[in-house]
């Protein structure tokens, strides 16, 4: 179907482009920009005078929950939110069940998700067989399949051996791998930050050392092994100082925060409040502001929802039982849009952290940008429009997020995925 | 936001925490409490104030002494008393918390009283009766976690407020297992609520959380320097599984440098009181002669803690 987006304001990070101008659709491709193509003819014509005209939301980790615990939450529902948070492309990381450690599974997922022809999928492989940490899995036959890199969600490699060989393994083949920051024992020990609030509360805390031990293996191994490292939901100030350091001695790291850790900190866990028992754990307000300004400075490369949908069985128990994670994916745009906000960014500026830059971590070319010839992803959204969260606005099967009740800027007005109208709000 | 433990009028509603509760409610118990201490010495011992009520004792966790003085300071105000020990029955069966909570409600509960090993359980019980509609039950925290013991604090300040008159001028040492304490907790925020100008905490620094300066004590690892000139020890009881392993060695070892002896209790005011929550380790963080000693108050704390206990329930069953 031939589209035509007309007057809105395009922001475009890739193309650094900021201007009001039409843009063209046909073939599921963007094929033209400010005039029309010779002989376009638009089928459909979208308003977007007053809107920004976005490439789709790229995010690095959405847990759809399928295959194993469709209680949770099932593709379609995780696909209808993604869809209306105008998110288009999806990593998934391979904690499901059974893991994302065989390539017929992943074929299995990748052609499930096709059929439902709503956003793309990038399945992140996972490193070790059973994410056990004991077994490398068959990484080449893996990205056949369709895996994008390798990651051992929030289950941490125990065995340091282990973990050198599989990054040598996937720098063999110059594979991505993805890690997140736990040091196996230090990150087990607790619920919540252990700071000031912990103490009050009771909780017991887990140390910034459990994420800055791991950061300081990981850093070293692959150094080491030449693997190519991102480094995942960053929780703490000095994690994030590590990685400055090790950039400074010229590694090629990058790395990306979750939008709960931009904007939360363990206060908000308030009176015990199961919606922000988190993996990593909120930490201090000093941490909070740190990843903020550094994913303003670009010091953190990307922004992810780190959607985790939880059933209300799973979180309606004191919060040391409850189980961690919260929603997000729709989510994301208004809370970036939040955080660019406040810190003083442009709206381009702000995007970029969840198109572009997240694009080039998942290897992506041909979206996440709006340039001709791209694949017609697109997000329509009205910047000005304030929407409270609540449970039964959330499309998500997830309900949890400490973010219930507030109002946060940023409607989705309509997302296209290969040139087709999916959502329309 | 509001506590979920005070209603919009600031009046109690339940007992969670002393954290945060203001000074008034905390002397306001204190005082009802002190004419309950007559009631034990009756021929009847027993008052009308909650006839008619039903108190559930919800234990999630295993409990005598504590469960038993919940039921006779119950039992002495006339309420009917039923005990659950729920990690024996239902959550056995898988039930989820608030499902047994709803099956009681349905069973026309007025009052719980509520031990969990998980941090926060009473005050999740809590804001579950508020928003499915049923404030007028009340819950009492009977120990959560290590989170707090509300009514364990109040008894261990009508003791110190029995013997010693006066908060503004006292200084009080807390000895031992702060981290895992919940009675630790709610004893710090009432000594800070009540005025005590200076409350120590003593113990290794394995044992001692996080940030515990931010609490409003100050922080000693040497337990000679922190019992000097104090007018109260409180002792911390030491749990079994700690005793061996990563937090402390051994028990002989702790006993050496932080169990409380006759040649160190020496070093504290000569009329310094001795308080412990029970049950007691003899000879790990306390010496019998100590325990069995002039300066202890160990026993008193068990009679108040039944006052105080009934002060609490008949406050939060008047409303």
């Amino acid at each position: 179907m031939n589209i035509l987006i007309s007057n809105g304001r395009v922001v475009d990070p890739a193309n650094r482009t900021d201007a009001v101008c039409n843009v063209y659709v046909a073939g599921g491709k963007i094929v033209a920009l400010g005039q029309a193509p010779d002989g376009f003819k638009a089928e459909r014509t979208i308003d977007a005078s007053g809107l920004v005209v976005a490439p789709g939301f790229i995010d690095l980790a959405a847990r759809l929950r399928e295959p194993g615990f469709e209680y949770r939450a099932t593709l379609e529902s995780e696909m209808d939110a993604a869809m209306a948070g105008g998110v288009t492309s999806l990593a998934i990381p391979p904690d499901t069940d059974p893991v994302l450690d065989e390539p017929g599974l992943v074929e299995m997922l990748t052609y499930r998700a096709k059929k439902l022809n709503r956003a793309h999928i990038y399945p992140v492989g996972a490193l070790t067989i059973g994410l056990k940490g004991e077994r490398l899995s068959e990484m080449a036959e893996l990205v056949e399949a369709g895996c994008v890199a390798f990651s051992q969600a929030n289950v941490p490699v125990v065995d340091n051996a282990v973990l050198m060989r599989a990054l040598q393994y996937a720098a063999t083949f110059d594979f991505r791998v993805w890690l997140q920051p736990l040091a196996p024992f230090l990150s087990r020990v607790g619920h919540a930050h252990d700071g000031e609030v912990a103490t009050r509360l009771g909780l017991s805390g887990i140390p910034v050392a459990a994420e800055t031990v791991a950061l300081f293996t990981y850093l070293e191994l692959a150094r080491m092994t030449g693997a190519r490292l991102h480094i995942t939901r960053l929780s703490s100030a000095a994690g994030l100082a590590l990685i400055d350091q090790a950039r400074a001695d010229g590694m090629d790291v990058t790395c990306d925060v979750s939008i709960n850790h931009v904007h939360l900190c363990d206060m908000d866990i308030g009176y015990f409040d199961p919606n922000c028992h988190l993996i990593p754990p909120l930490r201090s307000q000093r941490d909070r502001e740190a990843l903020a300004r550094g994913l303003a400075e670009g010091r953190i490369n990307a922004l992810c929802s780190d959607h985790t949908p939880v059933d209300d069985d799973g979180k309606q128990t004191p919060f040391s039982e409850s189980e961690p994670g919260a929603t997000g994916l729709e989510l994301l745009m208004p809370l970036t849009l939040k955080w660019a906000d406040s810190a003083g960014l442009a709206l381009m500026d702000g995007l970029a952290r969840i198109t572009s830059e997240a694009a080039k971590i998942v290897g992506i070319t041909k979206a996440g940008h709006l340039s001709v010839g791209a694949r017609a992803d697109v997000c329509v959204f009205d910047p000005a429009m304030h929407v409270t969260v609540t449970r039964e606005g959330l499309k998500s099967q997830g309900k949890n997020t400490p973010f219930l009740g507030m109002e946060l800027p940023g409607k989705v007005r309509y997302t296209l995925v290969e040139g087709q109208v999916m959502f329309e709000g | 936001m509001r506590h979920p433990q005070l209603n919009k009028h600031g009046e109690l509603q339940h007992l969670l925490t002393l954290d945060g509760l203001p000074r008034d409610i905390l002397t306001a118990i204190l005082d009802t409490a002190a004419p309950f201490t007559e009631v034990a010495e009756r021929e009847v011992k027993k008052l009308p104030l909650l006839r008619g009520k039903s108190v559930f004792n919800l234990f999630f966790e295993n409990s005598t002494r504590t469960r038993t003085t919940f039921e006779i300071a119950a039992k002495r105000l006339s309420a009917d008393v039923v005990n659950l020990n729920i990690n024996t029955s239902s959550a056995a069966k898988g039930e989820s918390l608030l499902d047994t909570v709803d099956n009681l409600c349905a069973m026309h509960a007025d009052m719980f009283v509520v031990r969990h090993a998980a941090s926060g359980a009473p005050m999740m019980i809590a804001q579950h009766l508020h928003n499915t509609g049923r404030d007028h039950i009340r819950v009492v925290n009977a120990g959560d976690g290590r989170h707090a013991h509300p009514t364990q604090g109040l008894l261990d300040m009508y003791t110190i407020r029995h013997f010693k008159h006066d908060f503004s001028n006292l200084t009080v040492a807390i000895v031992g297992d702060v981290l895992h304490s919940r009675v630790a907790r709610s004893q710090i925020a009432a000594l800070t609520t009540l005025g005590v100008p200076e409350v120590r905490v003593i113990g290794p620094r394995t044992l001692l959380p996080t940030a515990v300066e931010k609490l409003g004590v100050r922080v000693f690892h040497d337990m000679r320097e922190g019992l000097k000139g104090v007018d109260v020890v409180m002792m911390l009881r030491l749990q079994n599984e700690r005793m061996n392993g990563a937090l402390l060695p051994t028990p002989q070892e702790y006993y050496k440098i932080w169990g409380l002896t006759a040649e160190k209790l020496a070093l504290a005011k000569p009329d310094a009181i001795v308080m412990h929550p029970g049950p007691m380790n003899r000879g790990v963080e306390i010496d019998s002669a100590v325990a069995d000693g002039a300066q202890a108050v160990i026993l008193p704390q068990v009679t108040f803690g039944i006052a105080v206990r009934m002060a609490v329930m008949s406050m939060l069953g008047s409303h």
